[in-house]
C-alpha cells in the first residue's frame, strides 16, 4: 500500500461509477437500518456523508443532480414528503461542490470543521421543512449532525483505502 | 473561482449555482405539491415498490438479530422455567406421595372400621410405633399399652387376619410378637376339612411353616388356615395363612408345608388389638401318669 501519497494526489485516485453508486446504495441501506432509542436520536446521516465525500472529492462526477435524485429515493424510503431529503441534499451537494477546493487543501481534522457546517445546514433544512409542515421542532435531531461530522474522518479513510489501487508488484 | 466560471475550457454544463437553484425549486415544488395535493402518491407507490426488496434486505440482519435475541431469551426463560418447574415438581412429588400414603392409610382405616362388624369382639386400633431392629426377631411396638387396657396375650390383627400377639405391655406401648417370629405358634385348622394343626413362624418375613403334619395329611396348596380357637388365646375362625408349598418327602416323617400369612404382617401401619375374648374355663391340671393309674384304680372306690 502506497500510503504516503501527497495529499493533493489522494484526490486524484480513480473512482469508478459503479463504486460511487455502490457507496451511495450502501449509505441508503444504512440509513434504512431500523434504528431505535438512542441510536435513532444519534443516527448519523450516512447518505449525506457519502454525498458530501463524493461532492468534495469528485465534484464533476457527483453533483447536485445526483444528490437530488438520492434525496428523492430517501424521501420515498422514509415516507417523508417528496423533496424533503432532496432539498437538504441539494443544498449539501452545492456546499460540497463549492467548497471542494478548500476541503482538498486541508487535512482530515480541518476537513471535519469545514464539513460540519454543511451537515448542520442540511439537517437544519430538513428540520425546518418538518417544522413548516407539521409544527414539530426536535432539537435532539441535530445531535445526528455532530455524530455525522465525527464520522467524517473514519469514513474518508475507509473510502480512500477502498479507492486505492491494489499495490502494483512492478512498482519500485 | 472567477477564472473557472468565466473561462470554461471544458464543457461542464450549467454552473453550480444554476443547478442549485433549479433543484431547490424542484424540491420545493415537489414539497408543495406533496403537502397540498395527493398527485404524487402513485409515484411514491411505484418507487416504494421498487425499493421494498432492499428495505426488506436491510432489515434482515436486524430481524435475524432480534430472532437470535428472542431465541436466547427464550432459552434463558425456558431454563429458568424448567428449574422452577423441577423444584415445583419435587415439592408436588412429596405432597403427592404424602397424599397417596394418606389414601392408603384411609383405606386401611376404613377396612379396620368394618372389621368389628365381622368379628364380634371389642377391639381397639393401634398404630405401629417402632419395628424391632433385630433381624432375628419379628416384633413391633404399637402405641397402645397398659393405659389403654391392653394386656398380655391379646391378639393383634389387621383387617384381614391374624398378625400377632401382645407379648409385653408397657404403660403407653406394647410389644407385639408377629406370627412370623421364630417358633411362634398359632393353633390352626384347615378351613377345607378341619384338620387341626399348629402353624409356626419361621423367622422370615413372609413365611410360616406347618409342622408335624404326616406326609399323607390331606393338605393342598391353596388351603386356608384359620385359627382354631382351641387354646383360648386366639378367637376361632380368623384367617391366618395360606398353604403355598408342600414338600412331601417320604424320607422324612413329616411333610414340609410352607404357608404365607394372609394378613399383611409386615406392611401395615394400623393394627387392631382384640380384647375381651371369652375366658375359657381353666385347663384342668394335667394328672400325673401314675396318679392317673391310681385314679383308675381308685375309680371303683368312688361312688
Amino acid at each position: 500500500m502506497n500510503s504516503n501519497l501527497p495529499k493533493d494526489q489522494e484526490f486524484l485516485l480513480p473512482a469508478q461509477g459503479w463504486f460511487i453508486a455502490l457507496t451511495l446504495f450502501v449509505a441508503i441501506l444504512l440509513n434504512w437500518l431500523p434504528w431505535s432509542g438512542w441510536g435513532l436520536i444519534l443516527k448519523p446521516d450516512f447518505v449525506a456523508l457519502i454525498l458530501l465525500y463524493w461532492c468534495t472529492h469528485k465534484p464533476y462526477r457527483v453533483g447536485i443532480g445526483i444528490a437530488w435524485f438520492v434525496g428523492i429515493i430517501a424521501d420515498v424510503a422514509d415516507a417523508t414528503l417528496f423533496g424533503q431529503h432532496a432539498l437538504a441534499y441539494t443544498v449539501l451537494a452545492f456546499g460540497g461542490t463549492v467548497l471542494h477546493r478548500r476541503v482538498q487543501m486541508f487535512d482530515l481534522r480541518q476537513q471535519t470543521m469545514q464539513v460540519f457546517p454543511l451537515l448542520l445546514i442540511s439537517y437544519f433544512i430538513y428540520a425546518a421543512i418538518h417544522w413548516q409542515m407539521r409544527d414539530i421542532w426536535v432539537w435532539s435531531y441535530f445531535l445526528g449532525s455532530f455524530v455525522s461530522a465525527a464520522l467524517w474522518i473514519p469514513l474518508t479513510i475507509l473510502l480512500q483505502t477502498l479507492r486505492r489501487p491494489r499495490s502494483d508488484p512492478n512498482e519500485l | 473561482m472567477d477564472s473557472t466560471s468565466s473561462f470554461q475550457f471544458f464543457k461542464r454544463g450549467p454552473s453550480a449555482v444554476v443547478r442549485l437553484v433549479f433543484f431547490v425549486v424542484l424540491s420545493l415544488s415537489l414539497l408543495f405539491i406533496d403537502a397540498h395535493f395527493k398527485y404524487l402518491e402513485a409515484a411514491r407507490t411505484v418507487v416504494s415498490v421498487v425499493l421494498y426488496p432492499f428495505q426488506r434486505l436491510i432489515t434482515l440482519p436486524g430481524m435475524a438479530w432480534e430472532n437470535i435475541g428472542t431465541y436466547i431469551n427464550t432459552q434463558g426463560y425456558l431454563v429458568k422455567e424448567n428449574t422452577r418447574l423441577n423444584e415445583q415438581h419435587r415439592v408436588d412429588q412429596v405432597r403427592l406421595n404424602l397424599l397417596s400414603v394418606l389414601q392408603v392409610e384411609n383405606v386401611e382405616l376404613r377396612n379396620l372400621l368394618q372389621v368389628p362388624q365381622r368379628v364380634n369382639y371389642p377391639m381397639q386400633t393401634a398404630e405401629i410405633m417402632y419395628v424391632e431392629h433385630d433381624v432375628f426377631k419379628r416384633k413391633l411396638f404399637v402405641n397402645k399399652g397398659g393405659q389403654a387396657n391392653v394386656s398380655r396375650g391379646q391378639v393383634v390383627m389387621d383387617d384381614i387376619g391374624i398378625v400377632g400377639q401382645v407379648t409385653r405391655v408397657y404403660p403407653w406401648l406394647s410389644e407385639v410378637t408377629l406370627i412370623t417370629d421364630k417358633d411362634h405358634a398359632v393353633p390352626v385348622q384347615v378351613l377345607r376339612n378341619g384338620i387341626r394343626s399348629v402353624v409356626f413362624g419361621s423367622g422370615e418375613a413372609n413365611q410360616l411353616t406347618l409342622r408335624y403334619m404326616p406326609v399323607s395329611a390331606d393338605i393342598q396348596i391353596g388351603d386356608e388356615l384359620v385359627t382354631s380357637g382351641i387354646d383360648g388365646t386366639y378367637p376361632p375362625g380368623l384367617p391366618v395363612a395360606k398353604v403355598v408349598k408342600i414338600d412331601r418327602d417320604p424320607a422324612y416323617p413329616f411333610a414340609r408345608i410352607v404357608c404365607m400369612p394372609i394378613a399383611g404382617v409386615d406392611h401395615n401401619h394400623y393394627l387392631l388389638i382384640v380384647s375381651g375374648l371369652p375366658e375359657l374355663p381353666p385347663l384342668p391340671d394335667p394328672e400325673p401318669v401314675d396318679a392317673g393309674k391310681t385314679k383308675i384304680i381308685k375309680k371303683p372306690q368312688t361312688p
